[in-house]
């Protein structure tokens, strides 16, 4: 079948099973755009670039499947390197296809020319720069074999126009071969006794739970792991959802702003277990005073994660899940002394747990907390319902505040840390879960970001819904500033009133909606919940000084956490 | 795929790492060690017999980052196929070395004695300089520049390691 390298690419990304492309044409990819009006796969038109690779990435992190966005050469490309970067950091499978000048053009400096792949390479796991249209099926298989294999990651492919713009034979592609790139599958049995052999001798051990899990759809394992067992579970931030927060071995968050019983356990532990993560300095704290006394299991399927950071004493290198059957299956070998004598740790535990909960003033009566309305809206929302959130304070009282049942229901920006990830990843999350509620719990910052998305959004119909938690500043900008520079705040404040967001919501074709007492949270919700056919806008006019806690200092030991203010809560 | 050789950890370790011949390799690696902060000591590269891979020769430093995490950065590469850790003892080492050193009609019988020591040759001879070449094992090469710096270098190239396990 003789096709132009455009209706090549499109067959192609057909045949991956692709059914959304987010994006936004211009000069170097219009050939592509044809076609794209013949295909069953749905184009979503984004107001920003950066707001299609965000989609992307929500898409992705809910469904499990890579998400896929399309832009123009030059200023398209750079738009999108932040989201490559977010998604890179956060082992999210992305597939970006980028137009590049003709081929005759290149490295002169032509309109709209950049070194996209140049500029890339640092941010993705692998990236094409196409020079031949009869290369297209095999490298786009290519692209979503590395996305989606071994640590998921981002791909680019740049395609120049006149590549496009030539004819080719299709074909189906061949099953990906590449001879540098085999992902490893599991780990040896002898590492795997070894394993078993610290978990049946440990006194206080503990689930050290990240993102691999859930990348390495094994939050089944997992859950089987911890209860045969009777391990207590930390869940990281890339992991909240994966271990269920109702469960009682579950501790919730670790880390600068994890609880007190998450942090402490692992720092008191003898024994880490750590399950496709990979000891971020947001999670250790000091290294060299992080969780002292432990043996460390490191399961990754990223040899360069294992010691990176802390030296294992057992390294499982392979597939998460394929690792959690062999460490299961072995387990069954020693049932009798199942689960582990863990009381005196476990008492432990629930002793932290009663004395230092998660926390804030919930009497609050002539202030708005943030805490507040993140329960409320996850009280009267479905358990199925996905919470997504930008970078700051409010992403870390979503993460505290919301209770966590379900795989899949928390998407966030954990490693880069983007601000105005929240919308654009919602849009995208919706999308892939048109059936679950998306709640999106952004700051006053970052909404100002990317929340021209919003439009597309109500065009495309898709019905998210957004608090945003409004207090006028740069938050958690303005807590470090509290903390760590004698309260001289610096460029932090924004106001509460400029922009209108409830003018801008209804100008984006949202229902706009403002809350300014805990009063009125309640009902607000509730009629935002009803909402279905647009999207919805609240703008929660939260206490400006609440700050989040417990809190580590950067570069500080786990032990010397700060539990809550000054004087109390 | 990565074979680490078991011996004691100098400052400096020989990597050959084979890869695809494929535009933009020595990029992305080059990439990976700047954003890494990996010290890449000398590097050599060129086709193999098998045209469609490349053997990178290169002398790492890891005074900042252990071995182990270089190697596993440079496997993630997708387009790096295999990395082979050459311990001195175990492999053949030669690098080249060009240099054009200043001479007098005094001390040319000099200069020429050393490079015949040395198993170099004169290639270029110009009224106050000769240009010599040498190959051999980098430490001869360091010890051969030693013993001319004296009589002032004008220009000198060396092309960095080149190494093959060795076959006993």
């Amino acid at each position: 079948m003789r096709l132009t390298g455009a209706q090549a690419l499109i067959k192609s990304l057909e045949h991956q099973g692709v059914e959304v492309i987010f994006g936004l044409p211009g000069g170097a990819i219009l050939p592509v755009y044809d076609p794209i009006i013949d295909s069953s796969i749905r184009h979503i038109l984004v107001r920003h670039e950066q707001g299609a690779g965000h989609m992307a990435e929500g898409y992705a992190q809910v469904t499990g499947k890579p998400g896929v966005a399309m832009v123009t050469s030059g200023p398209g490309a750079t738009n999108i390197v932040t989201p490559l970067a977010d998604a890179y950091m956060d082992s999210v499978p992305i597939v970006v296809i980028s137009g590049q000048v003709p081929t005759s053009a290149i490295g002169t400096d032509a309109f709209q020319e950049c070194d996209t792949t140049g500029i890339t390479m640092g941010v993705t796991k692998h990236n094409w720069l196409v020079t031949n249209a009869q290369d297209i099926p095999q490298v786009i298989a290519d692209a979503f074999y590395v996305a989606q294999s071994g640590r998921p990651g981002p791909v680019l492919v740049d395609i120049p126009k006149d590549v496009s713009n030539s004819f080719m034979e299709y074909y189906q592609p061949e099953p990906s071969d590449l001879p540098g790139y085999k992902p490893p599958k599991e780990p040896e049995l002898e590492k795997v006794r070894q394993a078993i052999e610290l978990i049946l001798n440990s006194k206080r051990p503990v689930i050290y739970l990240g993102g691999g899990s859930l990348k390495s759809r094994a939050t089944d394992l997992v859950y089987e792991l911890a209860t045969k067992t009777g391990i207590p579970v930390v869940t990281t931030l890339m992991a909240r959802g994966a271990f269920p927060d109702s469960h009682p071995l579950c501790l919730g968050m670790p880390g600068m702003h994890g609880n007190y019983t998450a942090v402490t356990s692992m720092q008191k532990s003898d024994l880490l277990i750590a399950l496709g993560a990979r000891f971020d300095d947001r999670v250790t704290g000091k290294v060299s005073a992080f969780a002292p006394q432990a043996k460390v299991i490191h399961a990754d399927i990223d040899a360069a994660e294992i010691g990176k950071v802390r030296k294992p004493d057992v390294a499982l290198l392979g597939d998460l899940k394929a690792t959690l059957k062999l460490l299961i299956n072995e387990l069954n070998y020693h049932s009798q002394g199942l689960p582990l004598d863990l009381s005196e740790w476990l008492e432990t535990i629930r002793q932290w747990q009663q004395k230092y909960p998660l926390t804030y003033n919930r009497d609050a009566r002539d202030v708005l907390k943030p805490q507040f309305v993140i329960e409320t809206i996850g009280k009267l929302s479905p358990t199925d319902t996905i919470v997504v959130a930008g970078v700051g304070q409010h992403q870390m009282w979503t993460s505290q505040f919301w209770k966590f049942e379900k795989p899949y229901t928390w998407v966030n920006s954990g490693g880069l840390g983007t601000m105005g990830f929240a919308v654009p990843a919602a849009i995208g999350a919706k999308v892939g879960k048109p059936e679950s509620m998306v709640w999106t719990i952004d700051g006053d910052g970052c909404f100002q970001m990317t929340a021209q998305e919003l439009v597309t959004a109500t065009s495309e119909r898709i019905p998210i819904k957004v608090a945003i938690l409004n207090n006028a500043y740069l938050g958690m900008v303005r807590q470090w500033q509290h903390m760590f520079y004698e309260e001289r705040y610096s460029e932090v404040y924004l106001s509460p009133d400029l922009p209108d967001y409830v003018g801008w919501a209804e100008s984006m074709g949202c229902v706009g909606f403002r809350v300014e007492h805990p009063e009125d949270v309640e009902p607000v919700v509730e009629k935002a919940n009803e909402i279905t056919d647009r999207p919805v806008v609240i703008d929660f006019r939260i206490d400006v000084m609440e700050r989040v806690f417990p809190m580590v200092p950067a570069g500080a030991s786990n032990d010397e956490i700060i539990i809550g203010p000054e004087g109390g809560f | 795929m990565v074979e680490l050789s078991n011996q004691d950890s100098p400052q400096r370790h020989l990597l050959s790492v084979l890869v695809e011949n494929k535009a933009g390799v020595l990029a992305r690696v080059a990439g990976l060690f700047a954003r890494r902060g990996f010290n890449i000591f000398s590097l050599a590269v060129a086709p193999t017999n098998d045209e469609r891979f490349s053997r990178l020769t290169m002398v790492v430093d890891v005074e900042s980052s252990p071995l182990s995490q270089i190697i596993n950065q440079l496997d993630k590469l997708i387009n790096v196929v295999e990395i082979f850790e050459l311990s001195p003892a175990k492999a053949v080492q030669k690098e080249l070395l060009l240099a054009t050193i200043k001479t007098d009609a005094q001390n040319r019988g000099q200069v020429i004695t050393h490079v015949g020591v040395f198993g170099g040759k004169v290639i270029d001879v110009g009224q106050d300089c000769l240009t010599v070449e040498l190959v051999g094992e980098p430490e001869s090469l360091d010890a051969f520049e030693q013993i001319i710096s004296p009589f002032g270098i004008v220009n000198i190239q060396r092309t960095g390691t080149v190494a093959l396990p060795k076959l006993s």
